[in-house]
């Protein structure tokens, strides 16, 4: 068994690494995309310093400390301070401000430069005695937080693509007759297909992101094992979503256009390019449908935020489930041939 | 080795198979014969397990179609692809990687003259060298039955002949074969036994030489069209008209050239041959093989 399978996976493998148009394709299309991102969106923060304000009275803000009077600085209630700390840290907020009773304190990033002068205007304001508090942290790039998104993409359509599609042009051509006619069984075919197209893209998506990150040292505040975990997850359960696809459909079009009707929603409410905090309801609940959402929020938690297997556990057992339910019905809803 | 009981397949609006039964014996080269659109292909694919029969059923040494008989099979379809961007070799070991007992790779390039073209990717190869190549892979796991369907549509003459050679050698082996064609020469060259099929139903059945001796107790004198100008009533014996040639029908063939000789025809290009399969067809359809 192990040895058939491994045959179909080898010649699978030779089939693409050979295929050169698409592999360069494949490894070309994110590292343009990474790149051009990258340096697009490498240019000037938001003209308007942005502070979090805590405070347990609903007093005019003026009211509470003359600061927060200040023109051209935009101020917002904050309700769950960790959180607004960690955006303190990232740079994504200048400062964050606890007016309660019993705390007075503020929260600044020492390396940020914009936190500096939000904390000269601060000081200049009020002579209360607020309590200095620092957080450390590096800023977070818009490339940082895309990236996730542009490999997870990037790994969508070829899971996609190179299972779904290539196992309906095996159909349609005969090629599948041809193995029906061996002792090959449907479960080992449909493994080494899955196996072959695994390896592949951990080596594509761990190359890309190795030789990308050499030059935009990307923000990885967790362990690369953890994000090697995701991965592996994540492209499964896409790979076995392919599968499901590509089980009896013979016709190349219709595989293309199915396939898209899936891809291009997910790209849409998975959150590749813009975070969907504070969209409305039914996308968040379509998002959650979708692998690629489960994968692309595991890999900037544990990039960003430094986050554990353990803190994106619901990530991974969603992924987990989807991979054993989609391959299983994949493997049901197999057929060799047309009819 | 095969029995086939009862067989139909139908579908939408066509009953492709009807009702054929018939059994393949063990070391025999069997031929199934017909125009296309007969049914062949698809009595052929049920016999191979590919396709399912709406009903009746296939044996393979008396037992319904298995594991067994998808490690013994060796089958080559009418129209196969083949992984992309894979030489012949690599073709070779991928397919021998999938069965317990394989013949030597190196046995199979002897045997299907596959030597010049080892290292080529197998989607460069002619029509030949690829019927060559799907031989070689049909016998990878050195089967006792071997499918041919339809092998030597699209070759030329002499590829043809080549081929027709090396499934003698593979009938040395003492293997059983099962081959469909629309060729009646074909099947006359290669088969011990053939069944004729036409419209999903085995309209004969027998060795060639027993069928055409069955049938046919004359001879055909063929003679080119503007050697003889004589309309058929003016001759006593049955005259067919071909495209470029006259064929006259003759049990007695010193009376029939005796008959030529007083109506001044000329004998320099007359050709005698012995009745063949098309000539059955048309006996026993009333309709050309070829058309």
């Amino acid at each position: 068994m192990t040895r058939r399978i491994l045959a179909v996976l080898h010649a699978r493998n030779l089939e693409y690494v050979r295929d050169r148009s698409t592999l360069g394709w494949n490894i070309a299309l994110p590292v343009l995309l990474v790149f051009g991102l990258g340096f697009i969106f490498s240019g000037g923060p938001q003209p308007l310093f942005k502070v979090g304000v805590i405070s347990d009275v609903d007093a005019p803000a003026s009211v509470l400390n003359p600061f927060l009077s200040t023109p051209h600085v935009s101020f917002y209630p904050v309700r769950d301070r960790e959180r607004a700390l960690r955006k303190v840290a990232r740079h994504q907020v200048d400062l964050v401000l606890d007016l309660r009773s019993g705390e007075q304190r503020y929260w600044v990033n020492g390396e940020s430069p914009r936190g500096y002068v939000v904390e000269r205007l601060l000081l200049q304001s009020d002579d209360a005695g607020l309590r200095r508090e620092t957080v450390e942290g590096r800023e977070v790039r818009y490339v940082d937080w895309v990236v996730p998104g542009v490999l997870g993409m990037n790994i969508m359509f070829s899971c996609m693509f190179g299972v779904g599609y290539v196992i309906v042009r095996y159909r349609k051509s005969g090629y599948l007759k041809r193995l029906h006619a061996t002792p090959l069984s449907a479960a080992e075919f449909l493994i080494a297909q899955v196996a072959s197209r695994l390896i592949l893209m951990l080596l594509v998506t761990t190359g890309i992101f190795a030789g990308t990150n050499l030059i935009l040292d990307f923000t990885v505040e967790g362990s690369y094992l953890d994000l090697l975990v995701l991965l592996v997850l994540g492209i499964s359960a896409l790979l076995a979503l392919g599968l499901v696809v590509a089980a009896r459909v013979h016709s190349e079009e219709l595989a293309g256009g199915l396939i898209n009707l899936l891809v291009w929603p997910m790209m849409i409410v998975s959150g590749v390019w813009f975070s969907l905090e504070g969209t409305p309801k039914l996308m968040q609940l379509a998002a959650k449908l979708s692998p690629l959402t489960h994968l692309l929020d595991g890999a900037r938690a544990i990039m960003l935020d430094g986050a554990s297997l353990g803190e994106i556990a619901d990530h991974i057992a969603i992924l987990a489930l989807m991979t054993v339910s989609f391959l299983g019905l994949g493997a049901y809803l197999f057929r060799w041939s047309a009819d | 080795m095969i029995e086939i009981r009862n067989l139909v397949k139908e579908f939408p609006g066509v009953r492709a198979v009807d009702d054929v039964s018939f059994d393949v014996p063990a070391g025999v080269c069997f031929g199934l014969l017909g125009p296309n659109g007969a049914g062949k292909t698809t009595t052929i694919e049920i016999m191979e397990g590919i396709a399912k029969p709406t009903s009746g059923e296939v044996l393979y040494r008396g037992e319904p179609l298995g594991r067994r008989f998808r490690a013994e099979a060796g089958i080559q379809f009418q129209s196969t692809a083949l992984q992309d961007y894979l030489t012949v070799r690599e073709q070779l070991r991928l397919f021998a990687s999938l069965y317990a007992k394989t013949l030597p790779v190196e046995e199979l390039v002897k045997l299907c003259a596959l030597e010049s073209i080892l290292d080529r990717d197998a989607r460069r190869l002619s029509g030949g060298q690829r019927q060559r190549l799907l031989l070689a892979i049909a016998l990878v796991n050195d089967p006792s039955v071997l499918f041919l369907d339809e092998p030597t549509t699209g070759m030329d003459p002499q590829a043809r002949r080549r081929f027709w050679d090396l499934v003698h050698a593979i009938m040395d082996r003492g293997k059983t074969i099962l081959v469909t064609t629309h060729y009646m020469e074909e099947a006359y060259v290669l088969c011990n036994e053939i069944a004729i099929m036409d419209h999903g139903r085995i309209i004969a059945r027998g060795s060639p030489e027993s069928l055409l001796a069955a049938h046919f107790d004359d001879v055909v004198l063929e003679l080119p069209r503007e050697d003889f100008q004589l309309s058929p009533e003016q001759f006593p014996l049955p005259v067919l008209n071909g495209r470029s040639s006259v064929e006259i029908l003759a049990n007695d063939v010193d009376a029939a050239i005796q008959a030529l000789i007083t109506r001044d025809v000329s004998l320099r290009r007359l050709q005698i041959r012995p009745r063949n399969l098309d000539d059955l067809f048309l006996e026993l359809t009333g309709k050309e093989l070829r058309s």
